[in-house]
């Protein structure tokens, strides 16, 4: 029997092969955010791969995390651009998670019948976000360590379970090597399990429902997937690449100062760029807005947000152009500014 | 003459595309095979070790040490001297040992044990790699 047969008999791979052949993409106004979602997942799979390269040498305890970094950097072949590589694709994805996110709300990708992919997509966004939380901790320097100390001190701020969830998350009262172990953990095992887990069902929708074409006028049009648009999305992998090494060679993430618990935090402290907005939000908003800590609200707030976000193919679901449309557009368009203004801001009121 | 074969356009754009993406293969697997390579550990930085204290040892006793990241034995002899080899029984061969001497008893072994040299500085035995 032929190899072709022998395989067909037992994986049934031309079914997939024939999918693939009759699977298209449409060509409409700002087909550019079909791209957006496999530059996410690139970016993905470097992390995987320079993420299982790190863990070769790194040591998760408060002694020697930060030496493991700096034996990485120093010693290690290869090992400073592996490192860079990892700390500029972590924070390109989280760029791309929302440019994603947010070309798929703009064209309206989240309607029936992928209010589920929406769901899965939005919960990978906020997967994301954590990864970047967790792993900004791992190189134990001191940025990171008071950065941790505050992110989840806002943790701590949400009404009811607040202290609870801070002392989970710390692993005790204080950001201790506890923390680090947790944070470790949470970083390398379970987040990329749930990842995978979702970011394949994610991927399995997207098959299923095949590429959402938005309202538009003239004919539908739309161009292969094999090999047109394979060949097109290789081209940016291969263009991403570049910019990922470039920018991981001229402009090496720092390693930072070991982290020292007894030192005062350093002046300008902020998170991450991808949760400055949140954060200066919450400098800005009084200490008392109608008798609620002005903290605690805002974190509501958010909170509030993210259940919209993740809700939004269920308050908007209809293809005319309806109220429900106008207000959910407004709404996308005025989160774009909100979001680039306070982080904006963030960085410039010191 | 004879017509040399023609090479159309598209299979010189294959040519390019193919050794293009080997090219590439090549410059990402390279750093990330070299990564895994793991870099040289210092050995003991003298050469030597503090393997016990004066009194710890019992005459006709021994005890076990790490001489970098190896482990090797201390002994006290009958008469008062210190030993220092790099093993004193190979389970994996069953070769006996001589303690004085490091000559081979009993086993397949083919070389006597390396011997350190022991000196007692103060109250410290301190085991430095002779050879």
């Amino acid at each position: 029997m032929h190899l072709g047969g022998w395989l067909e008999d037992r994986l049934r791979w031309r079914a997939a092969d024939a999918f693939l052949r009759h699977k298209a993409v449409p060509i409409v106004r700002h087909g550019y955010v079909y791209y957006f979602g496999g530059i996410t997942l690139f970016l993905f799979v470097v992390q995987v791969v320079t993420g299982l390269l790190l863990l070769m040498y790194y040591k998760p305890t408060a002694e020697a995390a930060h030496d493991s970094i700096r034996f990485i950097t120093s010693k290690v072949q290869f090992g400073w651009l592996v490192r860079s590589v990892h700390s500029w694709a972590a924070n390109l994805m989280v760029f791309w998670v929302f440019a994603h996110m947010f070309g798929a709300f703009f064209v309206g990708a989240y309607r029936r019948p992928r209010e589920v992919t929406w769901i899965s997509g939005t919960l990978l966004l906020f997967i994301t976000m954590t990864f970047g939380f967790t792993g900004y901790l791992l190189p134990w320097n001191t940025l990171a360590y008071f950065a941790t100390k505050v992110g989840t001190e806002i943790v701590g701020a949400v009404p009811l379970v607040g202290h609870g969830l801070l002392v989970l998350l710390r692993g005790g009262e204080d950001v201790t090597e506890a923390t680090l172990n947790r944070f470790f953990g949470i970083h390398v095992a379970i987040l990329p399990l749930l990842t995978t887990m979702l970011l394949g069902f994610h991927l399995f929708l997207v098959q299923l429902h095949g590429m959402s074409r938005p309202e538009s006028r003239g004919p539908a049009r739309s161009v292969a997937f094999v090999p047109n648009f394979v060949l097109r999305e290789a081209l940016i992998w291969v263009i991403g690449l570049g910019v990922l090494a470039t920018l991981a060679v001229l402009l090496p993430w720092p390693v930072g100062e070991r982290a020292d618990p007894l030192a005062p935090a350093p002046a300008g402290i902020r998170p991450e760029w991808y949760f400055v907005f949140m954060f200066q939000t919450l400098k800005l908003i009084p200490p008392h807005v109608l008798g609620i800590e002005g903290e605690r609200l805002g974190i509501l707030a958010f909170m509030l947000a993210a259940l919209v976000l993740l809700a939004v193919p269920l308050l908007e679901h209809d293809d005319r152009k309806t109220r429900a449309r106008r207000i959910a557009l407004a709404l996308g368009i005025f989160a774009v500014l909100y979001m680039a203004g306070m982080t904006i801001v963030g960085y410039l009121v010191p | 003459m004879a017509k040399s074969p023609r090479i159309t356009r598209r299979s010189f754009a294959d040519y390019l595309l193919g050794t293009g993406l080997v090219a590439l293969a090549g410059t990402v697997l390279y750093p990330l095979a070299r990564y895994l390579i793991p870099p040289k550990v210092k050995e003991v930085a003298a050469g030597s070790v503090v393997a016990a204290k004066v009194g710890d040892l019992q005459p006709n006793s021994g005890k076990v040490f790490l001489f970098g990241s190896k482990p090797a034995i201390l002994i006290h002899t009958g008469q008062g001297t210190y030993k220092a080899f790099t093993a004193v029984w190979c389970a994996c061969h069953d070769g006996h040992y001589d303690t004085i001497s490091g000559q081979v008893l009993a086993g397949p072994p083919p070389r006597p044990l390396a011997e350190f040299g022991v000196t007692v500085k103060g109250n410290d035995i301190v085991v430095t790699r002779t050879a």
